[in-house]
This record gives structure tokens, C-alpha cells and sequence, in this order.
């Protein structure tokens, strides 16, 4: 590549950058959701998927249109906020809760537990059949939150695609499950309606980690794969909120590759299990 | 070709033997960071970095977000996990999986392309998909370096192939020659990328 084509490219990137900063801020004074301190990378290819689903070919023409289209930015809303997730995801995660964790929750009256960017729900519903299981669901209140209220409505309603089922019994099975999966849902058509007594102890709210504060005091904070999408500065905002909610000695658990150490709260912090990154406040 | 910076490699099937190949020939002075992804399962646990481990005398790393990129180091993408990269830094995303893959390639070269520009080589090695083909295209529109393993000499040929076809490749080699020209590259910029 000649150095001409080259500088032309930096440019190009310099400038693209500048139009995704314009968007985010755009959003931000219009609609009142922050993407401003979303991680770069990840945002970058999600702005350009939403690009092409629109016909367009560049941010700039993004931004015109969710600012003059609120559809288009409905659109938008769904591609930057929705994380996949699957039941009993990383099921050493959920191994590790059940022998680690458990024996220290029983010496409890009452949980409170907060599943903060819950998504669609699945790792909720998971965690309650744990405690089912483990028959402490009856002592514990889940309030699972999320930016985004259509995927809250999906998650309410505990309905999930059969298609996934048997990924979802084989991650039960490893993460220490004790009875039958299938006992837990209803197969219907495509889809398997879990059981409403999993939700009984759930309040599934609109809360968003950027721009809300402190709601409760919790015991256990569960937020997984969901700052990986926040840059390092956002990460610590939302970790200084975490630790401003939970009370000491309270359980944080992360997704599996996220680790507190790159934060600033990593001093009040000790590892329980340093591989799936479960943490408990210690100041 | 401006010095390089980083070094990202990509590989699915028969991925095991050529890395092992081409780090044994890296030795543990070699400054410039290499970020791997390789497709592994899902619910693979420490088997790669492990082996890798073995078989490498830089220090050998399965990514956590936001984990800063330092010399002397070979990282890897996590199962299940996409690796992306900012400049210095590695992110990671659970989303969709890309080309049926998660760790995918594309992802990695698209967004290290991103980064890095002009600094950056990507390696696409043998696989029986077209995973990195666009990557690679990424890397050589922003003036990075692409060097792809000779399809004879890879297991599953498909990937590199893919990746010939989509982007105007500077390097074709075989295995055994892709560790010594990355030393070279290391060594001496100018000289190696030079057309012989």
C-alpha cells in the first residue's frame, strides 16, 4: 500500500471516530441513552451493523436518521443494548456458586440478590432453580434489571426458544444440577414456558447502569458479560455503584474473562474463586 | 509498512500443530505482542493456553477485558468470547457469533486493524472455513502487512485459500517459513517486507 493510501486510511479512522463520538452524543441529548463510554471496538462494529441493516454507508448518515427516525432509533436501541446470554452460562460458574457460595448464604435469614444487565433473563432463571434446588429460593428476593424493556418483557415472561434446551441441559448438568432440566419448563410448540414459582421471588425493573444510582443494599450483585461493552472509566463508575450497593462481606460475581483488578474498587475486594471471578467486599 | 506493533494470527483446524510450529521458531526476546484466535469449543477449558505454554518461551495469556498489551507476551482469545483490540488494550464481547465462529477472527483483525493501521501483520493460518478472509481484507485496507500460510502445506487449506482470494495477500508461505520471516520482520522491517 503506497504511504498516500495510508494517510487516507488514518483519516478515514480519525474521522470515523468523530462521527461515532457525534452519534453517541446525539443519542445522549435526544433520547437520553449514554453510549458515550461504551468500549470502542465493540461499539464501532455495532454502530457498522446497524449501518448496513439500514441501507446507509456511513455514521454520519446513522445519526441523521435515528435522530429524525425514532424507529430507526429503536432499531439502534436493541443492537447496542442487548447482550446474548445463554442459561446456566460458563456452568463453572454456577458449580462454583453452589459449593462455594451456598454453604455461606445459608448461615443468612434473607438474600437479597441483584442480577444487574440480566438481558433476556436466562441467567436469572438459572439462578433461581439453583436456589430452588438448594432450598433457599424461599429466603431470597432477585431484583433483575436492565436497561432495556423489551428485553425485560421477554425475561418476565420465562418463555425461551426449545431449540436452546438442549445446550441449556447439558450446561445444567455441568453446573451441578440437581434434579431433571425438563422438570423446570413446559414445552409448547417451539418455545418452553418455564415455570411461574421461579419468579415468584423476582422483581424485574428498568435500571440503567450508566445514568442510575443505588437502589437497595444487596448481599449478592451478579453482573455478568455486561461491562466488557463499557470502557475503563465506565467500569469504574458502575463498580464504585456495586460497591456502594452491596454490604460488606456481600458476593460479587462477574462474567468469567472480566476481573476486578483493572478497576479501582480492586482493593476492596478478595478473590473466593479467582477462576470465576467471584469476589466478596472485605472493605 | 511502519514497524510493526502487533502481530494477530488466526487459526481453526490444525491450528494446534502451526502455532506450535511457528513459536517454537520465536524466540524469548521477541518484543512485538501476538493475539491468537484460535476456534475452540465453547466449554474448552485451559487445554490451549496450556499447551501453548509448553511449546512457547514467550508468557502465554488467555485474555481478560480490558487486560493492557505488553511486549514479550502471546495472548489468546478465550472460549466463547470475541477479542477485539483498541489500541494497547484487549476487549472482549459475547456477541454473535461471526462466520459461525466465537472466538471469530474477522473480529479480531477488523478491529486490531482498526487500532493498529500500518503496524499492524495478520497471519491466517490453516482452517477448514473462511473465517479471517474479510479480516484479512481489513488489515490490508488500512496499510497493515498479511502474510497467509501456503495452502499445501496447511491441514485444512480452506481458510487460507479464503483469505487469498479476498485480499491482496503481501506473503504467501509455507509453515516452516512463517516463525523465521516473523523474527525478520521484528529484526528489520524494511528489508523483510521488501519484494524479492
Amino acid at each position: 500500500m503506497t504511504s498516500d493510501a495510508a494517510t487516507n486510511s488514518q483519516e478515514n479512522l480519525d474521522l470515523e471516530l468523530i462521527e461515532i463520538q457525534l452519534l453517541t452524543e446525539g443519542i445522549f441529548r435526544h433520547y437520553g441513552f449514554d453510549f458515550r463510554d461504551y468500549s470502542l471496538p465493540s461499539l464501532r462494529r455495532r454502530i457498522w451493523k446497524r449501518i448496513y441493516s439500514e441501507g446507509l454507508t456511513t455514521v454520519s448518515g446513522l445519526l441523521e436518521k435515528v435522530l429524525h427516525d425514532p424507529s430507526s432509533m429503536e432499531r439502534l436501541l436493541l443492537d447496542l443494548s442487548i447482550n446474548t446470554t445463554a442459561m446456566f452460562r460458563d456452568p463453572t460458574f454456577y458449580l462454583a456458586f453452589r459449593t462455594k457460595i451456598i454453604p455461606m448464604l445459608r448461615t443468612y435469614p434473607f438474600v437479597r440478590i441483584w442480577h444487574a444487565g440480566c438481558s433476556t433473563g436466562e441467567e436469572v432463571y438459572s439462578m433461581a432453580i439453583l436456589l430452588q434446588e438448594e432450598g433457599l429460593y424461599d429466603r431470597c428476593r432477585i431484583y433483575a434489571t436492565d436497561i432495556n424493556e423489551a428485553v425485560l418483557q421477554k425475561a418476565k415472561a420465562g418463555i425461551f426458544p426449545l431449540a436452546t434446551m438442549q445446550e441449556n441441559t447439558s450446561n445444567y448438568m455441568a453446573g451441578g444440577g440437581k434434579g431433571t432440566f425438563s422438570d423446570y419448563y413446559t414445552a409448547r410448540y417451539d418455545y418452553a414456558i418455564f415455570r411461574p414459582s421461579l419468579r415468584e421471588n423476582v422483581v424485574f425493573a428498568q435500571h440503567n447502569l450508566v445514568t442510575d444510582a443505588s437502589f437497595n443494599h444487596f448481599n449478592v450483585i451478579f453482573c455478568r458479560n455486561v461491562l466488557i461493552y463499557f470502557n475503563n472509566e465506565l467500569q469504574d463508575r458502575v463498580q464504585k455503584l456495586f460497591l456502594e450497593s452491596l454490604e460488606m462481606f456481600g458476593i460479587l460475581g462477574l462474567g468469567k474473562k472480566e476481573s476486578i483488578r483493572f478497576t479501582v474498587v480492586a482493593d476492596n475486594y478478595g478473590e473466593l474463586d479467582a477462576e470465576e471471578k467471584i469476589y466478596r467486599r472485605v472493605r | 509498512m511502519r514497524s510493526p506493533e502487533l502481530i494477530v494470527i488466526g487459526c481453526s483446524l490444525g491450528g494446534m500443530e502451526a502455532l506450535k510450529k511457528i513459536l517454537d521458531d520465536i524466540p524469548d526476546d521477541f518484543q512485538i505482542p501476538i493475539a491468537i484466535a484460535q476456534h475452540r469449543h465453547k466449554a474448552s477449558d485451559d487445554g490451549l493456553p496450556a499447551f501453548l505454554r509448553r511449546v512457547s518461551r514467550l508468557c502465554v495469556v488467555d485474555v481478560d477485558d480490558k487486560l493492557r498489551i505488553a511486549p514479550n507476551c502471546v495472548y489468546l482469545a478465550p472460549a466463547d468470547y470475541h477479542l477485539l483490540v483498541e489500541r494497547g488494550m484487549f476487549h472482549l464481547s459475547t456477541d454473535d457469533r461471526v462466520a459461525f465462529s466465537r472466538p471469530s477472527i474477522d473480529v479480531l483483525f477488523e478491529s486490531a486493524a482498526d487500532a493498529y493501521g500500518q503496524a499492524l501483520v495478520g497471519v491466517v493460518l490453516t482452517g477448514a472455513n473462511a473465517d479471517g478472509a474479510n479480516g484479512a481484507r481489513q488489515v490490508k485496507a488500512r496499510g497493515g502487512f498479511v502474510v497467509v500460510q501456503d495452502p499445501l502445506t496447511a491441514e485444512a487449506p480452506a481458510m487460507p485459500e479464503a483469505a487469498i482470494r479476498a485480499a491482496r495477500v503481501d506473503r504467501i508461505l509455507p509453515l516452516d517459513r512463517i516463525g523465521p520471516f516473523l523474527v525478520e520482520l521484528a529484526r528489520n522491517p524494511v528489508s523483510a517486507v521488501t519484494p524479492k
